[in-house]
């Protein structure tokens, strides 16, 4: 992106690299840095304006996508304020209006969703889903908020110590990892009694039963939750929770740095969506 | 086929051209109203502007006296120099002490600031190069300086017209002219020194603080500091002996021309008072029989041309070392 200096390696970008061909490359790629900065004493509006004027946008076409990204962003009312009076939330919408006046192909998100109420995120959240999804674009999202990339991200890359370690779909993830492994299943349901263990243990593939607070834990050789809730059912028990641990990103995450154990800088989840070549 | 290929080639390098300068309009355009309509710099400028109306002032009052005890003309450029008894300023002393401190003000915080501000990651992940920012930035410095000068200069001639009603002669005008434009040359020195300090340090304060830091060095310790090294060097303890008073006065002069502010102090004088015919050691023997007459406007420029060199390039040599230091820098927060 023009910010940074290489050290060694080389970085390829539709095929342009960004040392020798920055202007291409910047023009492709869209950054929001985490604590997205504007102009305090302009007006939102004007901030935009400038950016477009820094992409050379003529001018019809710049307001026409300023205004467009604005009724996206939903600030079309605060478009004349100053951003100094902005809220968090609201700045990180005026960022993703800056992207969208730029439109580019590929989007890089450096932690969206930081210091921002949970309505703000949602909303924020679903903004990025429609990015990605509507106009086809290819968003990278840096970030420590697992459970948020979980949801609106395809693909995630695993990073420890500046190393990407594992990437793929989090499905994928979660098979590479828990391969040959012991599954480990939740289970809820009333009344808990000794019929229910019974029950439990009458599967060949449960290996072990552990019991904590009203939460029973299974560790099963391979996964049994259909047969295991109809049973359950069709015994007279009510069904309140089967959950297959190990599949969420945050399980998947945690496996993976005790892996690597030792110390690590900083861990980070990278994700692309509907990518294209 | 050459034949083809030749224009193709020719369109090629423009666009290349046009690419490098690619947003150096918008930074300018944003820079420049930036400054118009900031308050730092309408308290600067109103600053300025009333210095120059007391240094009106005190011409106004003591101009007829002044006038009077030298028979010479040049009326008119005496509005800018001549200085009151009981206020030893006009309107050059001004200038001279106030304008770094403009420079220095419009760009402190000039890169460091967006950086604070997380502003400088976003715009330069647009399609410019880093040139078109700091190239921007400093154009539109320059662009606003000259209209300051510009029109205090004329401000200035424009009242003083008014109070004694002398016209100016085209020579004065001339002079007057140029000596704005030295004016907007120093400035511009102390705006790209304070332009690499602000992307040198990280801190705004610091830069801050580094720029006044040097401009109270220069208009202030540099002279003693100067003095001391020159007496250091070549000490007379012969007030007799020519070779050793020479000596000391020629590294004295070498030395206090290293400072910007003596390069802009003897041009402007050299401009704005044409009965200047040399500047440095002049002998006895070399005055003697000369003929006591002002000089003519194209002898002035040429008398002070080193000097205006000498600006420009302390200038250029500040922006480049801005500029190299500039386009390594890491950016990322």
């Amino acid at each position: 992106m023009g910010l940074t200096e290489p050290t060694e390696g080389s970085v390829s970008i539709n095929g342009f690299d960004p040392a020798r061909d920055p202007l291409r490359v910047k023009s492709l790629v869209a950054y929001l840095p985490d604590n997205v900065g504007f102009y305090q004493d302009m007006s939102g509006l004007a901030n935009l304006r400038y950016t477009a004027a820094l992409n050379g946008l003529p001018p019809e076409i710049a307001e026409k996508r300023i205004q467009n990204a604005l009724a996206k962003v939903e600030l079309t009312k605060a478009a004349e304020r100053k951003v100094g009076e902005y809220s968090r939330g609201m700045r990180q919408r005026l960022g993703i209006a800056d992207l969208l006046v730029k439109d580019p192909p590929l989007i890089i998100m450096d932690e969206p969703t930081l210091g921002i109420d949970p309505e703000g995120i949602r909303e924020l959240l679903e903004l990025i889903k429609e990015l990605a999804r509507e106009d086809n674009r290819t968003i990278i999202i840096s970030s420590h908020l697992l459970q948020q990339v979980q949801k609106i991200c395809d693909q995630v890359g695993i990073f420890v110590k500046g190393k990407m370690i594992a990437s793929g779909t989090i499905d994928q993830l979660g098979n590479q990892l828990l391969a040959g492994q012991k599954l480990k299943l939740e289970l809820i349901a009333e009344p808990q009694d000794e019929g229910l263990y019974k029950l439990c243990q009458s599967f060949d593939a449960v290996l072990e039963l552990k019991k904590e607070d009203q939460i029973l834990t299974l560790m099963c050789a391979e996964d049994i939750r259909p047969q295991l809730a109809q049973k359950i059912v069709t015994a007279g028990y009510k069904l309140l929770h089967l959950h297959l641990r190990g599949f969420s990103l945050d399980d998947i995450y945690q496996r993976y740095f005790q892996r690597e154990e030792g110390n690590y800088e900083q861990g980070r989840d990278a994700e692309a969506k509907p990518s294209r070549t | 086929m050459s034949k083809v290929a030749m224009p193709k080639l020719n369109l090629q390098e423009l666009n290349n051209l046009l690419q490098a300068n690619r947003g150096l309009a918008a930074v300018v355009k944003k820079e420049v109203s930036d400054h118009l309509s900031g308050k730092r710099f309408l308290i600067l400028t109103l600053l300025v502007v009333a210095a120059c109306l007391a240094s009106l002032y005190i011409a106004a009052t003591s101009i007829r006296t002044a006038a009077a005890s030298q028979e010479s003309s040049f009326v008119f450029l005496r509005l800018f120099t001549t200085a009151g008894a009981n206020l030893p300023f006009s309107f050059t002393s001004f200038v001279s002490f106030l304008g770094p401190l403009l420079g220095l003000i419009m760009g402190f915080d000039a890169i460091s600031g967006e950086r604070d501000r997380g502003t400088l990651s976003r715009v330069l992940s647009q399609p410019i190069y880093r040139d078109a920012l700091i190239n921007g930035k400093f154009i539109a410095g320059v662009i606003v300086l000259a209209i300051v000068i510009f029109g205090l200069g004329f401000l200035t001639g424009g009242m003083g017209l008014i109070i004694f009603g002398v016209p100016p002669t085209l020579d004065e005008l001339l002079r007057i002219l140029a000596y704005l434009a030295l004016s907007v040359v120093y400035i511009s020195f102390w705006l790209a020194l304070s332009l690499l300090f602000s992307i040198v340090f990280r801190q705004t304060t610091t830069s801050a603080l580094a720029g006044i830091a040097l401009w109270l060095f220069f208009s202030l310790f540099a002279i003693f500091l100067v003095g001391m090294i020159a007496d250091a060097v070549c000490p007379i303890t012969d007030s007799n002996n020519l070779e050793q008073v020479m000596a000391n006065a020629r590294l004295h002069q070498g030395l206090s021309k290293l400072s910007p502010n003596t390069l802009y102090d003897e041009a402007t004088v050299t401009m704005l008072n044409p009965s200047v015919r040399a500047l440095g050691v002049v002998m006895l023997e070399q005055i003697y029989g000369a003929i006591d007459a002002p000089l003519s406007f194209g002898q002035s420029i040429l008398l002070i041309w080193p000097h205006l060199v000498g600006l420009i390039a302390a200038t250029l040599i500040c922006f480049a070392a801005a500029y190299f230091i500039f386009m390594r820098q890491e950016i990322r927060a």
